[in-house]
């Protein structure tokens, strides 16, 4: 079928320009749903991302080794030999940023005021920066210097909680594999602080190897954490289960903390949701505006079939107005989403709102994320559904009957 | 062999209880290269003739043939195809499309059937020159006079040299000097590529030029005459 593409475009051009307030109101709504689409998807993403970013910092990695038992039962007697060689070789592979093994229990600590239940990690000062929030929030004291180093490090929350202050004396309290109840003094060398106050209160640091000593575990460690180069992509982080044998057990940030990993899954759906239902609002006008387009020129589409135009031709006629309004509001839409992006690269300032926010481990500070995919996504959206919305009025164009343009007065 | 044939043609209009007999059972033959005038009263069925003729309008019963091809039966597609291979038009009113320009318009048919841009704009250009409009090939229909815009739609009913030509009421809009022009580049064309003309039309000049005049009242034929 022949389609004459050059003047059929050059008429849709034309005719879009011709009630110009209608299109440019229908031009503006546009421009103002996809901008909402854009802005609010990267949004989202911003604050996903951030969750994300912080709930991996705060100590998974993006993959963890443990026992294979350890997730049934996160006890000290589920606690791994060293690392060996095999693993040492394919962790220092250019897939692995960093790595850190750690040791890991419940413990008690007790001031001279009161006790509080906590998780006691020792950990190799050196392996960790980089690797979790902990060696770049020390607010007060210092940080550990080495795997033997016999300080403690405690959060802001914590040693308000403790009615202590740095430098004085504290006692933890925990179980070795024997099952036999431990203790020890230590002496408060740092505090850490962070956005979320539950991560002041669940954590307590120590040097690896004054934990390992402590608990009679010889050289044992409770798991390893690995940082590969992107979160939501750690396939070739869990190739290491090529050399972790049976014993071990390789799992992902987001099987360890299954809440956020659902929470990355789902948010792709979200955000279709979101872009639809936007479109969905615009819809109705984008039909009537269209609908009022082609009633407006009853006479001329039933001249320009009485000279030849196939219904076909009509139809095209009236998706290529659609197509070319769409387009235009498409390019002002994703052009302000982007603007306005790049003009909050600084953050939003949620701290209005941040108790809320707190809770759902969101930070002060939001940074919208906009990613090449979601801004197709929404383009495309638009385009499809918006050539549907123009079909109706498109088939109604192409129904009407040449003799009726032409002997209406 | 006749180009156009209609056979015991009718097209009734229901108006409330009452049925306008535009066409009454209209018998008519006409061959190639005949120049045919339509004459009668206004409400006589000249439009509604011209209609059923080039597709436009589906008739109530009958037969209607062009070139051999009954065509009362055929898809809206199959009607819009052969209109535009075989068929020029000059409407009574409203014949431009307002977005286009005077040389756009005339170009329209010649685009839709696949004709390449610079002949196009050869022949249209021509077309003008010839209906003296060369000067208003960039004018939209709105600021083109009502005998300039006809002037337009003859020149596009022509220019892709259809195989006949149906004006209704070509000259009603006219000066006598146009009109006569617009007749005489008719004949010619008649004469030169054997374009059959059906031509409605109550203007005794126009008559005259007709080498076969029929007579319509009230949906029936009532003269037929060739000179
Ligand atoms: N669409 C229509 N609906 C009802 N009546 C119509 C319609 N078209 C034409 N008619 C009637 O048919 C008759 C013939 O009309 P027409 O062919 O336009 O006459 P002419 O062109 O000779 O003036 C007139 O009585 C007119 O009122
Ligand atoms: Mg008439």
């Amino acid at each position: 079928m022949h389609l004459p593409f050059a003047v059929l475009f050059r008429l849709a051009w034309r005719n879009l320009w011709r009630n110009y307030r209608r299109t440019l109101i229908m031009l503006g709504a546009i421009t103002v749903g996809v901008w909402a689409m854009i802005f609010m998807t990267a949004v989202m993403r911003g604050m996903v991302d951030d969750m994300l970013y912080r709930a991996v910092r705060n100590l998974p990695g993006h993959v963890q080794i443990h026992h294979s038992d350890y997730r049934d039962d996160p006890s000290i007697s589920n606690s791994m030999p060293p690392i060996d060689q095999a693993l040492l070789d394919a962790l220092e592979q250019p897939e692995i940023i960093k790595w850190s093994a750690r040791v890991r229990v419940p413990a008690v600590i007790t001031s001279e005021h009161d006790t509080r239940g906590t998780t006691l990690l020792g950990i190799d000062p050196e392996e960790e920066s980089g690797l979790s929030f902990i060696a770049d929030s020390i607010v007060a004291g210092r940080f550990l210097e080495s795997v033997d180093d016999r300080g403690l490090i405690v959060g802001q929350k914590m040693i308000d909680n403790l009615e202590t202050v740095l430098g004085r004396r504290v006692v933890v309290m925990s179980q070795d594999p024997d099952n036999e109840i431990i203790d020890r003094g230590f002496r408060i060398v740092g505090v850490f602080a962070t956005d979320l106050e539950n991560v002041e209160e669940s954590f307590i640091f120590t040097g690896r190897k004054t934990v390992q000593s402590m608990l009679n575990m010889g050289a044992s460690i409770s798991e390893i954490a690995v940082l590969g180069h992107d979160y939501r992509d750690v396939s070739d982080v869990l190739r290491l289960q090529e050399v972790t044998g049976p014993d071990r057990e390789i799992l992902p940030w987001y099987e360890i903390d299954t809440y956020l990993g659902t929470m990355l899954s789902t948010m792709d759906g979200f955000v279709l949701v979101w872009i639809v239902v936007v479109f969905l609002a615009l819809s109705f006008g984008l039909v009537n505006t269209l609908v009022m387009a082609v009633f407006e020129r009853v006479r001329e589409i039933g001249l320009m079939q009485a000279l030849g135009m196939r219904p076909s031709m009509i139809v095209v006629q009236v998706l290529m107005e659609t197509f070319l309004l769409l387009l235009i509001g498409l390019a002002a839409g994703n052009l302000f989403a982007i603007l306005s992006v790049v003009a909050l690269s600084d953050g939003i300032d949620l701290s209005i709102v941040s108790e809320g926010m707190q809770m759902m481990g969101v930070a002060n500070v939001l940074y919208p994320s906009l990613q090449t995919n979601d801004v197709l996504l929404a383009d495309v959206v638009v385009i499809v559904l918006g050539l549907l919305a123009g079909l109706s009025p498109a088939w109604r164009a192409a129904r009407y009957q040449p003799v009726e343009a032409i002997t209406k007065v | 062999m006749s180009t156009v044939r209609c056979v015991d043609l009718c097209r009734f209009f229901i108006q409330g209880d009452q049925t306008i007999k535009a066409l009454d059972h209209v018998d008519l033959s006409i061959g190639k290269r005949e120049f045919v005038c339509l004459s009668g009263p206004s409400g006589s069925g000249k439009t509604t003739l011209l209609n059923a003729i080039g597709g436009l309008d589906k008739p109530t019963s009958g037969e209607v043939w062009v070139a051999e091809q009954r065509i009362d039966n055929l898809s809206k597609g199959e009607l819009a195809n052969m209109r535009l291979h075989n068929i020029g038009f000059v409407f009574q009113a409203y014949n431009l499309i307002p977005v286009l320009t005077a040389r756009e318009n005339v170009e329209f048919v010649m685009q839709v059937q696949g004709v390449p841009a610079d002949e196009r704009r050869q022949r249209a250009m021509a077309i003008l020159q010839e209906v003296g409009l060369e000067d208003m090939e960039d004018r939209r229909p709105a600021n083109l006079s009502g005998g300039q815009q006809q002037r337009v739609a003859v020149a596009r009913a022509i220019v892709s040299r259809p195989a006949m030509v149906l004006a209704d009421e070509p000259t009603a809009n006219l000066d006598s000097v146009t009109a006569e022009h617009l007749m005489g580049l008719f004949v010619a064309l008649n004469e030169k590529h054997s374009t059959t003309f059906i031509i409605s039309t109550h203007d005794q000049r126009v008559m005259s030029y007709a080498r076969r005049l029929i007579g319509l009242v009230d949906g029936r034929i009532v003269k037929d005459e060739t000179r």
